[in-house]
């Protein structure tokens, strides 16, 4: 996939990147990389390689087959790692450490940390701050992660799946702390298997599916091409005429139904009605990512959340 | 980035030594409120030493038993923090990503591993105060001066080659492997290592076999300083220790080596 011209260097990047675990490819030569400034949502379904292509810019996993590069050094450079934070996929930090110990402990990891009480604030942990993690719920955990991620001034930020198992409070909660990150001038990767999280966030989105980089572009751009509308209807129309029409991005015949993906779904039906006034039984849904990966593969394989 | 260089070279030892001292503090502090580890570390070797050193005893006229048993119950008090610690501490930090996060950061892993040992130290050195009072004023133990320093000296050093032990188990272990794993060498090389009773009341090819535990060595120099041991030379103790140490570093080793490779 081509990138817009840029002018400056990438703060991190991957480069004809392969890597397996035994015999499943996990990444299938992916290039991708994240500029200076922005925020990029690494969006695929589960099992796409966006954690082993995180994990992989964060050096916590040997790269066998491409190039790796962060802030132009090895992932694991120790300067890396001061400029760097991270919110990986686990299950937490020790359970018998207060909010407050747990960011002590990661303030002195750096030179120049952010101070206590901003952080408590940017995660929204200051009636938290003296509470042992195993009392947190699911939320909170997530957001002292976060904090943990920031605890150094980080240029760079990696989020990986960062609202994973968060319900739909937990969830807007910590999207409004990574919008703060992005207005305070810091580049964060994030990754989600969520079209709607990648578009709330993300100056762009690169898109994975079976460890390839299947599209990239800003959100208005991604959402184009994944066709954003499934309209359903009993017509007289053939699935083969449906085909021909130009909104439709992909057509399948359902029982009596008819199912056409489209990115514009107004044009289409305009078109259809008058090819047939009967139309029936119609709705029109916003596609999921499912249907979204189907029309960006064009393989029909689907996003079947295999490896 | 040149100011971010500069600012990465100067600190260097000062840095890493605070990290340390503080991944030291709070690790100390998490395992003070987790009473299923701190109740028993420190309390068995008293409540062993009292039954058995000192209780047992009081029909004989011999302070030879409670001063065996000083030397081998301190050694069986540092044995604890040590494996535990390492083996099911480092499991579980590694199980729950805890250590992953961590090597994303700039924590020097030197720092970490200085923590781990220095809280079994702490751990070590109070059991062993708390056996000395102990035996000094209860069970009427006589020592030299010089032989209580060197007692204590030889079994908080002790806590080194013990915590590798710990530390091969819980490179590799899960978490619930690893307690199922660290209590069976707890209780077996107590044990099989002359720990709870004298060696010499085991068999003797269960003596021969004592040789590859750490412990056994590890006792056997404790009781050198009061002149109790089998009578082996210092060398072989020190050198089959040493020898163990290695092994067991290579093998953790190997074990974080195979972690990062998935």
């Amino acid at each position: 996939m081509s990138s817009e011209p840029h002018s400056t260097a990438p703060l991190a990047r991957l480069s004809g990147v392969s890597h397996r675990y035994g015999d499943v490819l996990a990444l299938d030569r992916l290039d991708l990389e994240v500029r200076e400034g922005e925020v990029l949502a690494v969006l695929g379904p589960n099992g796409a390689g966006k954690t082993t292509a995180v994990s992989l810019l964060l050096g916590t996993l040997t790269l066998q087959t491409g190039a790796a590069r962060v802030f132009g050094s090895a992932p694991d450079a120790a300067e890396v790692r001061l400029r760097r934070g991270a919110m990986l996929q686990v299950s937490g930090v020790p359970h018998t450490l207060t909010v407050a110990e747990h960011l002590a402990l990661f303030r002195a990891y750096y030179p120049s940390p952010l101070p206590t009480a901003r952080l408590l604030e940017m995660a929204g942990l200051q009636e938290i701050r003296d509470r042992r993690f195993a009392k947190l719920s699911g939320g909170q955990k997530q957001r002292v992660m976060f904090a943990l991620a920031l605890a150094g001034d980080p240029e760079l930020v990696f989020l990986d799946e960062p609202t994973a198992g968060l319900d739909l409070d937990g969830r807007r909660r910590l999207w409004d702390e990574i919008r703060g990150l992005k207005a305070a001038g810091r580049t964060a990767v994030l990754t989600t298997h969520y079209l709607e999280e990648a578009d709330a966030l993300a100056d762009r989105i690169a898109v994975i599916h079976r460890g390839r980089l299947i599209a990239e572009g800003t959100p208005e751009k991604i959402k184009s091409r994944t066709a954003g509308r499934v309209v359903r209807c009993v017509t007289k129309i053939s699935a083969e005429t449906a085909r021909s029409l130009p909104e439709a991005a992909r057509v399948e015949t359902k029982g009596q139904h008819l199912e056409i993906v489209t990115a514009g779904p107004e044009a289409l039906l305009r078109r259809m009605f008058q090819m047939d006034p009967g139309l029936s039984d119609l709705t029109v849904v916003g596609a999921g990512l499912e249907e979204a990966f189907l029309a960006l593969t064009g393989d029909g394989a689907g996003a079947d959340g295999g490896t | 980035m040149a100011a971010h260089s500069a600012r990465v070279l100067r600190r260097g030892l000062f840095w890493q030594l605070r990290i340390a001292l503080l991944e030291t503090r709070f690790q100390f502090l998490g395992y003070l409120r987790l009473p299923a580890f701190a109740v028993p570390t420190l309390l068995f070797p008293l409540f062993f030493y009292l039954f058995f050193g000192v209780l047992f005893q009081q029909g004989g006229v011999s302070l030879t038993a409670p001063t065996y048993m000083l030397a081998t119950y301190a050694v069986f008090g540092v044995l604890a923090p040590s494996i535990f610690g390492f083996g099911v501490g480092l499991a579980q930090e590694r199980d729950t990503g805890a250590l992953l996060l961590k090597r994303t950061t700039p924590m020097p892993t030197a720092a970490y591993l200085f923590a781990r040992v220095g809280v079994a130290m702490i751990f070590g050195a109070v059991v062993v105060a708390s056996l000395f009072l102990l035996a000094g004023f209860a069970a009427g133990v006589e020592l030299h001066r010089w032989q209580w320093f060197a007692l204590a000296a030889v079994i908080l050093a002790g806590v080194l080659p013990l915590s590798a032990v710990g530390l091969a188990i819980g490179a590799w272990a899960k978490q619930q492997a690893a307690v199922a794993v660290v209590n069976l060498l707890f209780i077996g090389m107590s044990v099989l290592s002359g720990l709870w009773f004298p060696i010499h009341m085991l068999p003797g090819f269960l003596q021969d076999f004592a040789n590859v535990f750490p412990a056994y060595h590890l006792g056997q120099l404790a009781l050198k300083v009061i002149d109790l041991d089998l009578g082996r030379p210092l060398w072989f103790h020190l050198a089959l220790l040493g020898g163990q140490t290695a092994v067991c570093l290579a093998v953790a080793a190997a074990g974080f080596r195979r972690f990062s490779g998935r």
